[in-house]
């Protein structure tokens, strides 16, 4: 809805905790009052609290009862992709170490609120499943890994089906760390436009389940994903987007189909000035000017570590309205631009969407979702 | 059960200096000496990846280095998977400690470092890689979720993948929440087929309910904490060269278990 409606999430930075920060966030209203408890207490932190909260959405609980009697607790794997986890306790830790002894105080739970893992134990138990779990971190890109990592537990017979999911949240880490790169826009993002000046940082919780499509005639369809390391530099892109042009092309080719099935792109398009370049570099050289592309961030800003299941939600919700979203905040589409950047939303019909996530250290990832009927 | 072939071993840790020395110890051809921790020789790291990247990179490649040096294929050529608890507790330190100042300056390099497949950019870096990558965690199951994955990756595409698996204990004060005693890098390359210097054949399997890795009795119990350390055992089997069933430590209600074979 808030896409067709044209409504970004995106305000002027209000976290008391980073309060000097000229910059935009997404921020999600009410997790202050939203606590995790009872038996989970104990994983209660503002990145749990944002699980919590996704996982409640939708009919998701009910979606994975549903599986868990199909197929067996044991049997649902559970893959979180995250860059920060509850990283925000340590950093508050710090503020409060003892003044003599330099010990964190006695609250702090590294286990279950700061420890990466921390987000897959809290969705795997919540869920009360008990099979395989992992949480994946691969900067940005993270949340688009849990797919292919899902798809080859399913396929090696170590999961019957899988929840899938991305959680990050903000925290001083990424805001004050992308402000030292100089990343941050002072205004609401505007990826691909002329004037762009950096990244709106959001946070989110999105969350998927993935089960063999045998016999099934409608729903979304993971089609194909395609992964590559840049092997450039740990924090700029492979100036000819190499590795995004490797990672999309394996994805077409593990689905079997051509660059003009594909009817829309749903870019990493961060709105730093590098990224977008790059990124409309490889998909010319794939898609040429005729696939319309655009980036969501507008609306959401950059969620991070949940990117990937963000803009895969936003992708299944393409294919099952026919719909391509556009930009938001964009006024002028940089001239130096050879893919076909879509600015205004309009209807199409469409079988397959491409999503695109690239994280730090170089780490593509491409899943290409499809329509079945 | 998903089979794959270990074709290359890379370990590095106190009184581990490497692979033939664990292969020693392990197979209880020599007790345990306890020595400082080796410097890791990260030489394959390009001069400025050496001097910018954390130390829990440098010992990551030179357990990856290992296990490849000798194998007949280069590091180019093979997807990795990263498997470690608790990252770069230095960086995380550093970051930590600049932003409860009043200032909040951060370094721009210690943030890039702060991201958890840090190792997995900088190898890639110095392998001319473009090999896709992963890199993950499970607490205390870190391991068997790696081995989860490069099972499943082998079965998969068929082609080789280097699981590597590390931790480093934390500064203080964070080494009081989260207690991992002694440093370890473990690396192995796996395949679908044998390979010229095949070890052995593992078969791993989620199981129900828990059950914890039991560690060889020649290790001390400083090194079992690492989340790292649960592939000994397997690497115990390798030096013993027996078949044998191990339980590995995994996560909140399942358990790996590894059959694994000798192979020569």
């Amino acid at each position: 809805m808030a896409l067709r409606e044209r409504r970004g999430a995106l305000r002027c930075n209000d976290l008391e905790s980073a309060a000097g920060l000229d910059t935009w966030i997404g921020r999600v209203d009410g997790l202050e009052n939203e606590p995790v408890t009872e038996r989970l207490a104990e994983f209660d932190c503002r990145n749990n609290r944002l699980a919590q909260l996704g996982l409640r959405q939708d009919g998701f609980e009910q979606a994975v009862a549903r599986a868990r009697r199909q197929y067996g607790a044991h049997r649902i794997a559970v893959l979180i992709g995250t860059s920060t986890s509850g990283v925000r306790e340590c950093e508050r830790a710090y503020c409060e170490r003892d003044a003599q002894s330099g010990a964190l105080p006695g609250w702090f739970d590294e286990r279950h609120t700061h420890n990466l893992y921390s987000v897959a134990d809290f969705v795997q138990r919540y869920l009360e499943l008990h099979g395989a779990a992992v949480a994946i971190s691969t900067a940005c890109s993270s949340s688009a890994k849990v797919f292919t990592s899902a798809h080859r537990l399913i396929e090696a017979g170590f999961a019957d089906a899988a929840v899938v999911g991305g959680v990050d949240s903000l925290c001083l880490t990424t805001l004050y760390g992308f402000a030292s790169l100089e990343l941050l826009s002072r205004e609401p993002c505007r990826p691909c436009d002329a004037h762009r000046d950096g990244i709106s940082i959001g946070e989110a919780a999105g969350f998927a389940l993935l089960e063999r499509a045998d016999g099934a005639e409608s729903g979304t369809t993971l089609a194909g994903y395609g992964e590559s390391s840049d092997a450039y530099h740990m924090s700029s892109p492979h100036p000819a987007g190499e590795g995004a042009y490797r990672a999309m092309r394996d994805a077409l080719d593990r689905a079997e189909i051509t660059a003009a099935d594909v009817g829309y792109v749903n870019m990493h398009g961060t709105g730093t000035h590098a990224n977008d370049r790059v990124e409309d570099e490889a998909l010319h050289r794939i898609f040429g000017h005729s696939v319309p592309c655009s980036s969501t961030k507008g609306w959401t800003g950059h969620t991070l570590g949940a990117a990937g299941i963000l803009e895969a939600v936003i992708a299944a919700q393409c294919l099952a309205h026919g719909y391509v979203p556009g930009s938001l905040n964009v006024r002028e589409i940089d001239p130096a631009f050879k893919s076909r950047i879509a600015l205004e939303p309009v209807a199409r019909d469409l079988r397959y969407v491409l999503s695109n996530s690239f994280g730090f250290g170089g780490n593509n990832c491409s899943l290409l979702f499809g329509r079945l009927a | 059960m998903s089979g794959l072939y270990l074709s290359g071993v890379g370990v590095l840790g106190p009184g581990l200096p490497d692979w033939p020395a664990a292969h020693e110890l392990l197979g209880g051809k020599r007790e345990y000496h306890h020595e400082p921790p080796p410097q890791p020789d990260a030489r394959v790291l390009p001069p400025n990846e050496r001097r910018r990247g954390a130390k829990s990179v440098r010992w990551a490649v030179a357990a990856a280095q290992e296990a490849l040096d000798g194998a007949d294929i280069t590091a180019a050529e093979v997807a990795t998977v990263f498997a470690s608890s608790s990252g770069d507790g230095e960086t995380l330190h550093q970051l930590c400690e600049a932003l409860a100042g009043p200032a909040r300056e951060v370094s721009p390099t210690r943030f890039h470092n702060s991201v958890h497949n840090a190792p997995a950019g900088y190898w890639s870096i110095a392998a001319g890689s473009q090999q896709p990558s992963v890199t993950l965690c499970a607490y205390d199951g870190s391991f068997a979720a790696g081995l989860i994955e490069a099972a499943a990756q082998v079965h998969a595409y068929g082609a080789p993948v280097l699981l590597v698996t590390y931790d480093l204990p934390y500064p203080e004060p964070l080494a009081r929440v989260r207690k991992i005693r002694e440093p370890l890098a473990v690396a192995l390359l796996f395949s679908r087929e044998p390979r010229a210097g095949t070890l052995g054949l593992w078969r791993v399997a989620v199981c129900e309910g828990a059950s914890a890795t039991r560690f060889p009795e020649s290790l001390p119990p400083g090194l079992c904490t690492n989340p790292a350390a649960h592939a000994l055992p397997l690497l115990a089997t390798v030096a013993r060269n027996v078949s044998e069933t191990v339980a590995i430590t995994y996560v909140n209600g399942c358990h790996l278990r590894v059959e694994t074979q000798p192979w020569s």
